[in-house]
């Protein structure tokens, strides 16, 4: 199998859909993970000032993820109606874990009573935490494969659940939560700074030890993964991105523990999961549902993808504008004065 | 037939998903509205430079900012309902439906997100003229995504401009017949106009709570009051032209729906009663205990006394809809539409006498009546999508053979938690809300005079400010 593929309609497709789940993962990753982080910083002026740090984009940023539910349907009806069903009590748990966690934005200031605060503080973190789990199972499942026959699902209820896709799953709460401690070190200055700089470092470790766990089971899944990263000529293709990955990690630890440019850690962790992903999509390729359905099999039809890609060719780069205005007008070290209650 | 507490799992996934949508639907109701609410008070203090616009704004945006983010988390459900309980039918529609609802969330729902932060803390810092657009892109965002959406729930209703591939799929043929197919122009209108009147029903609703409770000299209380039963006056009447012509458009493409919602049994070949109330008994074919006004059913529907009207009797069994529930639930939310005419008009009354301030009844029916919407709107849907069935796709595709492959026990149990976690949490939602509502408009509201520094926060108040 090569890797040499026409350039058509549905990798097109492909591409941009996995464009948009990157997105997701590094913008809704980074305020999953300030939920996660929560616990370990009791006091209400640190939760205050971790909440602030994301209450004005975090809707934003969650609206990728229907555009990934939307782009999967529309793009690749089959894969999504294989799917869903498939990871159907992981999804679940998702959506419910983000009603939990995205209504505390609003609501964790309207509570009155300590007791009340504590209810959304506990939502906040569950919430974050179980939706980030259940992202990495779903993550998990989907690369150990999934049954199918015909045009549906044919695996039992309990399939998704091995040591892999829980492995994968906890690789990416800790991953959500590095990437989390790293824009609190690009959003906050001085002593409130001090101890997300300090947890990045551990999580940094720990995100590149999960990676490595996972890069080492992923090729003993499936005959085809292990083929493409393991024999010439594959190999060449494959292997520039654990080069980079202990390149861009040697470039983290040396950002995380000398002071200053405090965005950099934060764009090294987006690049960091941004060759994660490749290499997840340099194994899977060209399955959209290993072993057996590629994404030409889901494919939607040419019509439906022309019509599409039309309103993506315009509308994406005017979303990605005005997202990246929005940004832009919430832009430096949030104020602990502002807006702290 | 494998079953959870005695259901099937195709009709759990039928539960599931009214449960899921009902909800849902609930806050984009109010969400639209009052989006074009806030555009409409941004630009009337921008430019008149009156506080009270500034400090209305600031009140209903903070209630904005709950309704919206409930709307938001139950939405993402919804983007993925389909998938899991619907999934036959999502590898079938997809092609067609599935870049509709791309679209929306391309043209909609991340220009809403990418503006909301800007519109709910934004202000100092771009500006009141950028805040303005900001404002101006929600609302906008909020009305193109009931556009894309209801598109597709017409199609469903009325589907056209689609081939039927080898594979089963329906593939897309026409899209300019496929977006505008024939209901979708009535089912946007009568969605907009009622998302319009549930929102005028809660402020006007909000408005008269706080003069009945002594607030006269608010001007705020006043303003809103006003305009809220301006809009009642005018848009109530207007929903009723709108809904009749949806009527009426829906006797031409769906006739068995009809037959559900005026409960007609058997064929009236010269002219049919409209039916006030009865209890309907489909399975022995016949109304119990009507109350009826002859002839009125076809001069309504067919603009003539004695024009023929097929009823139930001329459609085989398994193509009707469960009539009951579409019977009482038409039944429910016209009810509600002539009580808003009533209190629109009556407000109108009030006014020319000068005594729209003062009317303590025509208050209490106002608050009263402040969360009709919310049960119209319901009812509504309740009256559309019931009376689809026993399809998805109208004619089309069956609702039995629409659903994924899953277990009952599967969906029972998420059926469970959705409904847990949806009261709790939007039940302390409605609690939060109320208790905003519960306080009058007033100094507090976050205009610069009157509290020091931005405000920049998701919490915009603090609970003192919020109970004092």
């Amino acid at each position: 199998m090569s890797l040499a593929v026409s350039f058509d309609l549905t990798v097109a497709w492909a591409l941009l859909l996995a464009f948009a789940v990157w997105i997701y993962v590094v913008l809704d990753g980074f305020d999953l993970g300030i939920g996660i982080l929560y616990p370990l910083f009791p006091k209400k002026r640190s939760r205050d000032l971790m909440m602030n740090a994301v209450a004005p984009v975090w809707d934003g940023n969650e609206t990728w993820l229907v555009l990934g539910g939307g782009g999967l349907m529309a793009a690749f009806p089959l894969a999504y109606a294989i799917l869903l069903p498939a990871l159907y009590p992981p999804i679940v748990a998702m959506l419910l874990a983000l009603v939990f966690r995205g209504v505390a934005f609003e609501f964790r200031w309207k509570a009155i009573t300590p007791a009340g605060l504590k209810f959304w503080d506990a939502a906040f973190f569950g919430g974050s935490f179980l939706a980030a789990l259940a992202q990495g199972v779903t993550l998990g499942a989907l690369l150990q494969g999934i049954e199918v026959e015909g045009r549906a699902y044919a695996g039992g209820w309990w399939d998704w659940l091995t040591p892999f896709s829980l492995l994968t799953g906890v690789a990416v709460a800790a991953g959500y939560a590095f990437l989390g401690a790293c824009w609190l070190v690009l959003k906050l200055e001085g002593e409130d700074q001090k101890p997300f700089r300090h947890l990045a470092r551990l999580l940094g470790l720990v995100t590149v030890g999960f990676i490595a766990a996972v890069s080492l089971a992923t090729p003993f899944l499936e005959a085809d993964y292990w083929l493409r990263w393991f024999t010439w000529p594959q190999m060449a293709a494959a292997a520039p991105v654990p080069v980079a990955v202990a390149v861009i990690a040697l470039l983290l630890a040396r950002s995380l523990t000398h002071e200053g440019r405090d965005w950099l850690p934060f764009v090294l962790a987006l690049t960091l999961f941004g060759l994660c992903f490749l290499g997840l999509g340099l194994s899977i390729w060209p399955k959209i549902i290993p072993p057996d359905i590629t994404i030409w099999d889901a494919a939607a039809p040419e019509k439906s993808q022309v019509f599409m890609g039309v309103g993506a060719l315009v509308l994406l780069p005017i979303i990605l504008g005005y997202t990246a205005y929005a940004y832009w007008v919430f832009r430096g070290k949030l104020d602990p004065d502002k807006g702290y209650h | 037939m494998d079953t959870f507490l005695g259901f099937e799992a195709v009709l759990l996934a039928r539960m599931q998903f009214a449960f899921t949508v009902a909800f849902h639907f609930i806050f984009p109701a109010f969400s639209i509205g009052l989006a074009s609410y806030l555009a409409v008070l941004n630009a009337l203090w921008i430019r008149s430079g009156d506080r009270i616009w500034l400090r209305l704004f600031n009140y209903w945006v903070k209630i904005f900012a709950v309704v919206f983010a409930m709307g938001v988390v139950s939405g993402i459900v919804m983007s993925y309902q389909f998938g899991t309980n619907w999934s036959v039918f999502s590898d079938r529609a997809g092609p067609v439906i599935g870049p509709l609802m791309a679209y929306e969330v391309m043209t909609a729902f991340f220009l809403e997100a990418g503006f909301l932060g800007i519109m709910l803390f934004g202000r100092e810092k771009v500006g009141d003229g950028l805040h303005m657009v900001a404002t101006a892109m929600v609302a906008i965002g909020t009305a193109i995504s009931a556009t894309w959406i209801l598109s597709v729930n017409s199609w469903m209703h009325t589907p056209q401009g689609h081939v039927i591939g080898e594979n089963g799929q329906f593939l897309p043929a026409d899209w300019i017949e496929i977006i505008f197919n024939p209901s979708f122009p009535y089912r946007l209108a009568h969605a907009l106009t009622a998302a319009y009147l549930t929102t005028a029903f809660v402020v006007g609703g909000v408005g008269a709570w706080h003069l009945l409770r002594g607030n006269h000299d608010n001007r705020g209380v006043r303003r809103m009051f006003s305009m809220a039963m301006w809009m009642a006056a005018v848009v109530a009447p207007l929903q009723i032209v709108i809904g009749d012509a949806h009527g009426l458009n829906t006797l031409e493409h769906q006739p068995a729906k009809v037959m559900a919602m005026e409960g007609h049994f058997e064929s009236h070949p010269d002219g049919a009663p409209l039916i006030l109330f009865g209890i309907p008994d489909q399975a022995a074919g016949e109304m119990r205990y009507s109350v009826e006004i002859p002839k009125l059913s076809s001069l309504i529907l067919k603009h003539d006394l004695n024009a023929p009207l097929a009823g139930l009797d001329t459609i085989p069994d398994d193509e009707e809809p469960p009539v009951a529930v579409v019977f009482w639930a038409f039944r429910i939310m016209v009810g509600i539409g002539f009580l808003m005419l009533g209190v629109g008009a009556w407000s109108l009354w009030a006014r020319w006498r000068g005594r729209l301030y003062d009317s303590p009844w025509l208050l209490r029916a106002a608050v009263a009546m402040g969360p009709s919407g919310f049960v119209a709107v319901t009812a509504g849907w309740f009256t559309t999508e019931v009376g689809r069935q026993p399809y998805t796709i109208y004619g089309l595709l069956r609702t039995a053979d629409s659903a994924s492959p899953l277990d009952a026990a599967a969906v029972g149990a998420s059926l469970i938690a959705f409904i847990c976690v949806y009261f709790a949490v939007f039940g302390a939602g409605v609690v939060y809300i109320l208790r905003l509502m519960a306080h009058p408009p007033e100094r507090g509201e976050g205009d610069a005079e009157d509290i020091p520094g931005p405000i920049r926060s998701g919490g915009m108040h603090t609970p003192e400010d919020v109970t004092s």
